[in-house]
């Protein structure tokens, strides 16, 4: 599948464009961030806190164009973000201020 | 051919400035990390191509960078996947994790109710005089933290938050442990200061810790002017070489103990104004000592628009204005309690950092001054090594 992460934390993980990831069934928020914490440990407790998992506060998910930022983590993901025709959004929030 | 290499960190990434002992023309790099929030970078003294900074977001939370080239590139201590598989085969990334150890606790909040802790940020690193891959973190909310691994994982040192730190409370800048002093003669002694509580003292290697803040005077804050926590501290510095000897600038007043922080007494004497954040010790001349004073806790700039650093040739008392080569009028730039650091070079070299972006540097002591940079964003800490 298909994860579209924000421009800072590409730089950190040393990527470009979007990051693949093989994410086994049932596909859910926490299951793809499991996955993009395996692959990239350096973006651990920056999307969600190390301890609680929950997504820090200036976070969003998206997907299909719906914000499921406030969703249960292991919601399943719609079927085109499974199928990798949509990618999934990680966003950090506009709130410069 | 002796060098300098100046470590400096903004609100928007993190620049160094390199130069030869003349200290005269400077090259600049950066920025690194750049569009976060640099609190600190610091060279270990004991390998000076080691060096850590706190990379920060109120988006993504903390990072632990770490250089092993004098800062020509940097990695998150323990990021490469193959460096972090566990026996079991899975990653551990423990790099920005900054758990408080124990029942988390709690501390004064703003109304008087208690509040649990809670992690922000790490504001200043500080790495072990005997062992490169050794260092203490402070962090807001207030506590000390080491790593014994290059930076890979971290451990809070308890003891400090249980010296009374039920009653500490966030001042207008947060609360955070953003001073860390290591006795090169004895390993087991500390120092550290924290707005809003103090500033406190271990002898036992941070298993204990005792608050030093007799002396200190903070009669609108804290009525009791016995009051053992609580007080505004911004900053405490010592020179090596007496290391029972330590000065502080605190919210108001500048103040020195002789007996390592058992009584302090107020040394402000003609300073026009005794706020301020930052303070310093020339590295030659232990009594030699530098302030930047600030016209008041309401208004953060120079007094009367002169950027003046101040300098005691006496431990304290008596000041001289250092104003040559600063901007004398309409200045209205604030210097942080981290953004001002001495080189050990001959005549002793003098930095700082201001929230305009400018970077000042002194080849001799103070007597004359010239920006090394002008335009970088807010600088938040300023750091030299001296190298051979």
């Amino acid at each position: 599948m298909r994860v579209v992460i924000p421009f800072h934390l590409r730089n950190l993980a040393r990527v470009d464009g979007e990051v693949q990831l093989e994410v086994a069934a049932p596909v859910t928020v926490r299951a793809v961030l499991d996955a993009l914490e395996t692959k990239y440990p350096v973006l651990r407790g920056t999307v969600r806190d190390h301890v609680t998992l929950k997504r820090r506060p200036f976070i969003r998910f998206f997907a299909c164009k719906e914000d499921l930022s406030l969703e249960p983590p292991d919601t399943p993901l719609p079927e085109a973000i499974v199928k990798g025709e949509e990618p999934f959004l990680i966003i950090g929030a506009m709130a410069g201020g | 051919m002796s060098k300098v290499r100046v470590l400096v960190g903004t609100k928007k990434g993190a620049f160094i400035l390199t130069s030869d002992g003349k200290r005269k023309n400077w090259e600049v790099s950066g920025p690194h990390f750049a569009g976060w929030e640099i609190y600190h970078v610091k060279g270990s003294s004991v390998d000076p191509n080691r060096i850590y900074a706190s990379q920060t977001s109120g988006w993504f939370g903390q990072i632990i960078q770490r250089s092993d080239d004098g800062g020509k590139t940097w990695t998150p201590p323990g990021s490469n996947p193959e460096d972090l598989k566990s026996p079991e085969g899975f990653p551990k990334g423990e790099s920005n994790k900054f758990v408080y150890e124990g029942a988390v606790g709690t501390h004064k909040w703003y109304d008087g109710t208690q509040h649990p802790w809670e992690f922000k940020r790490i504001w200043h690193l500080e790495p072990s005089l005997t062992d490169p891959d050794s260092v203490y973190a402070g962090a807001e909310d207030a506590a000390i933290f080491k790593t014994t691994d290059g930076g890979k994982t971290w451990k809070e040192l308890p003891g400090l938050r249980a010296a009374k730190g039920n009653l500490w409370q966030p001042g207008a800048g947060g609360m955070a442990v953003h001073t860390i002093l290591l006795d090169k003669n004895n390993p087991n002694r500390i120092f550290v200061a924290i707005s809003a509580a103090g500033a406190f003292r271990t002898e036992d290697g941070g298993k204990t810790w005792k608050p030093i803040n007799k002396g200190l005077k903070s009669q609108f804050e804290l009525p009791d002017p016995d009051a053992e926590v609580g007080h505004c501290v911004h900053r405490i510095a010592m020179h090596p070489s007496r290391p029972n000897i330590l000065f502080m600038q605190k919210h108001w007043d500048v103040m020195r103990t002789d007996n390592s922080g058992d009584l302090w007494t107020d040394i402000g004497g003609n300073l026009p104004t005794d706020f301020g954040f930052p303070i310093d010790v020339h590295a030659h001349e232990p009594n030699t000592i530098y302030v930047v004073p600030i016209k008041s806790d309401s208004e953060h700039y120079p007094l009367d628009g002169k950027l003046r650093v101040y300098r005691s040739r006496s431990g304290g008392n008596e000041w001289e204005a250092l104003t040559k080569g600063l901007p004398q009028k309409d200045c209205y730039v604030n210097v942080l309690r981290d953004a001002m650091c001495v080189d050990s070079l001959e005549p002793c070299g003098i930095y700082f950092g201001t929230t305009g972006g400018q970077v000042y540097g002194s080849a001799n002591g103070g007597d004359s001054w010239e920006p090394i940079v002008r335009d970088l964003p807010a600088v938040l800490s300023v750091e030299v090594q001296s190298l051979a």
